[in-house]
């Protein structure tokens, strides 16, 4: 980032006549939007992607019906305008406020979550260069700013002034805070090997191709790992087989139910750019980031910047799939099979495998 | 001005008015919005004073574990009537005096006070300093600091307990 | 106005301080008292990082307010759960009802 701005004002006269900070506030400002924009376009892709793929699965086709008139795009086919026509639908959809709720807390309390969200994604590393803020402190700053989720949770529970609301809103509480614990400690279990909290530091080290990657390194204790990253991960985005709080058959979705319109957007929408922020944690801390698994197989072809991004987001992609395919494959657990499968199997676990590491790495 | 005095500005207002709503209002789920606006608010000044290790540290514990912990709490403690939480103050013009003389005794301070002040250095990782610091010289604090947690999580998971009549 | 220095924080931790004392002071609701008491260690450890960065040469305030978040963290634990006792005896938690020692 410093270095971009360098550069423009050493080549630049237009833009060396501003001073150096209003033109890094400037940069982060737009970087920033830019990156809530990609994750909120990915969002909006992913709910396409998960209808075609549950309607797959389920043996049926899914959307086919919505399309353009437009002739190249008309070609695309299969229902891909869907996801357009419900983000209008519920743009005009009238915005209800129950009578006896609290309104200020009910239009904030969807922005907390979405702006804890949408923030963690200005350390995401999408290229070597391509990060919007290098942090030291990158993987425990996405730890703490999606810990806002959890107020984001609880305010739209109570602010909806309804019994079913409030029950799953703490539900939801319950249920990120007991998850947190688990994916900290094997956050920790990678911080140990790589000796840095940042995440290009993360994926430098997994470079060289696919048998450096994390996940197979230190068999089988990063497995376990990479495991119970994924299932805690899943955890605190409210995805099945945890989804719980907002299960439709159970609790009426949950803390969500009083929202309509815009706001239930931004319900929707936060999800989706959680499991989306999911796949690129993962990926970079487990799957080899933007390093390609081919190594030096191809003569460092894929190793170009320009195929960084790619390689990221294709291991996005596919962890995004699998948590869409473990959605309608099994069976949602019980409120007191959730307390227990993290109280009691993912945090020994997690135990387990940072002293298992700790101590392979001394021997 | 420099965007360091502009984000010092910026945080100090931010901490300072929802410290203020805190305190002033009625409606308890607002005081506790507060409290969270506040705390955020001086995460970023530890950022500023370059603490970044600590500043995150700050937000993981306070927002996501004590805010969520006041919010249950609340919740928790309250006559389910419909009625929304109202809690009123006692005797607020003396609180007022006494807030206001402490804080120009302070203030006064402050500015009377030969601080001995060093041009600070710019602002390098925390994190492995801290970490070295805890395991060699303050060792002994740091573990009577994990007992200090387990013995709160024990008492408080015993006290806040279901009755088994 | 002058640039931000060492002055800057220590007027606004004592802002802080002040503010949660007031809290502490004129508040019925003990869940509330409770708020105050965390804003009032906030304002401390504001105070070690400020001189920790100013006038230290080594971080010896920031481990303090490292020691500081903990400890207010269990505190506020155990004072909740306090409160939730009191709470279950005499259905309320206005401090001023709080006031027998049997029981």
């Amino acid at each position: 980032m410093e270095a971009l701005i360098q550069a423009l004002q050493s080549q630049s006269a237009f833009f060396s006549q501003f001073s150096e900070s209003l033109l890094a506030l400037i940069f982060f400002v737009l970087f920033g939007l830019l990156f809530a924009t990609v994750a909120a376009v990915c969002a909006l892709v992913f709910v396409y992607l998960e209808r075609k793929v549950s309607a797959h699965m389920q043996d049926r086709l899914g959307p086919m019906e919505v399309n353009t008139e437009i002739p190249v795009l008309k070609k695309i086919g299969h229902g891909w305008a869907q996801t357009l026509a419900d983000a209008f639908k519920l743009l005009l959809k009238e915005d209800i406020i129950p009578d006896a709720a609290d309104r200020r807390l009910h239009l904030i309390a969807p922005f907390i979550l979405f702006a804890a969200v949408i923030a963690a994604f200005a350390v995401m590393p999408f290229g070597e260069k391509l990060v919007v803020s290098d942090m030291n402190i990158g993987v425990f700053f996405v730890l703490a700013i999606t810990s806002f989720s959890v107020i984001g949770v609880i305010l739209a529970g109570w602010a909806s002034n309804n019994k079913w609301s409030l029950l799953g809103g703490m539900r939801s509480a319950a249920q990120i805070v007991s998850y947190e614990i688990p994916n900290g400690l094997v956050v920790l279990v990678i911080v140990m090997q790589v000796g840095s909290m940042r995440f290009n530091d993360i994926v430098i080290a997994q470079s060289g191709g696919i048998l450096n990657w994390h996940v197979f390194q230190f068999f089988p204790l990063n497995l376990i790992a990479f495991i119970i990253a994924f299932l805690a991960t899943l955890a605190e985005a409210n995805r099945a087989p945890f989804d719980l709080p907002e299960a439709e058959s159970e609790l009426t979705a949950g803390f969500a139910t009083e929202y309509s319109g815009f706001k239930w957007a931004i319900f929707y929408l936060s999800e989706y750019a959680n499991m989306f922020l999911i796949g690129i944690f993962l990926s970079a801390l487990f799957l080899g980031g933007w390093t390609s698994p081919f190594g030096s197989l191809f003569g460092g072809f894929f190793d170009q910047p320009g195929w960084q991004p790619i390689w990221i987001i294709l291991k996005a992609v596919a962890i995004v799939f699998l948590q869409m395919w473990l959605r309608w494959t099994l069976p949602r657990l019980r409120v007191d099979q959730l307390m227990y499968t993290s109280w009691k199997v993912l945090t020994p676990f997690a135990f387990v495998a940072i002293f298992g590491v700790g101590l392979w790495m001394l021997l | 001005m420099n965007y360091f005095d502009l984000t010092f500005y910026v945080f100090a207002i931010g901490a300072v008015v929802s410290a203020g709503m805190m305190v002033f209002s009625r409606n308890l789920i607002y005081c506790a919005v507060g409290l969270l606006f506040a705390l955020a608010s001086v995460a970023g000044i530890y950022v500023l004073l370059g603490a970044d290790f600590l500043a995150a540290t700050q937000l993981m514990v306070y927002v996501g574990g004590i805010v969520a912990l006041l919010l249950f709490g609340i919740m928790l403690s309250v006559k389910f009537t419909g009625v929304e939480l109202r809690t009123g103050t006692l005797q607020m013009l003396p609180g007022l005096m006494i807030a206001a003389g402490l804080f120009l005794l302070l203030v006064r301070m402050v500015f009377r006070t030969e601080w001995a002040v060093n041009q600070p250095g710019e602002m390098l990782p925390t994190t492995s300093t801290i970490g070295k610091r805890i395991m060699t010289d303050l060792l002994i604090p740091f573990e009577i600091a994990s007992i200090l947690l387990l013995v709160a999580l024990i008492g408080a998971a015993y006290m806040a307990r279901r009755e088994r009549t | 106005m002058m640039a931000v220095g060492l002055h800057h924080f220590l007027v606004l931790s004592a802002l802080l301080f002040v503010l949660g004392l007031l809290a502490v002071i004129t508040k019925k609701n003990a869940v509330t008292v409770l708020m105050g008491i965390e804003l009032i260690l906030n304002a401390a450890n504001i105070n070690f990082i400020a001189f920790s960065r100013y006038v230290d040469t080594d971080l010896d305030g920031q481990l303090f307010a490292l020691f500081v978040i903990i400890t207010a963290a269990a505190a506020a634990a155990v004072a909740l759960a306090i409160v939730l006792n009191i709470y279950k005896q005499m259905r309320s938690v206005n401090l001023d009802e709080a006031d027998t020692l049997a029981g």
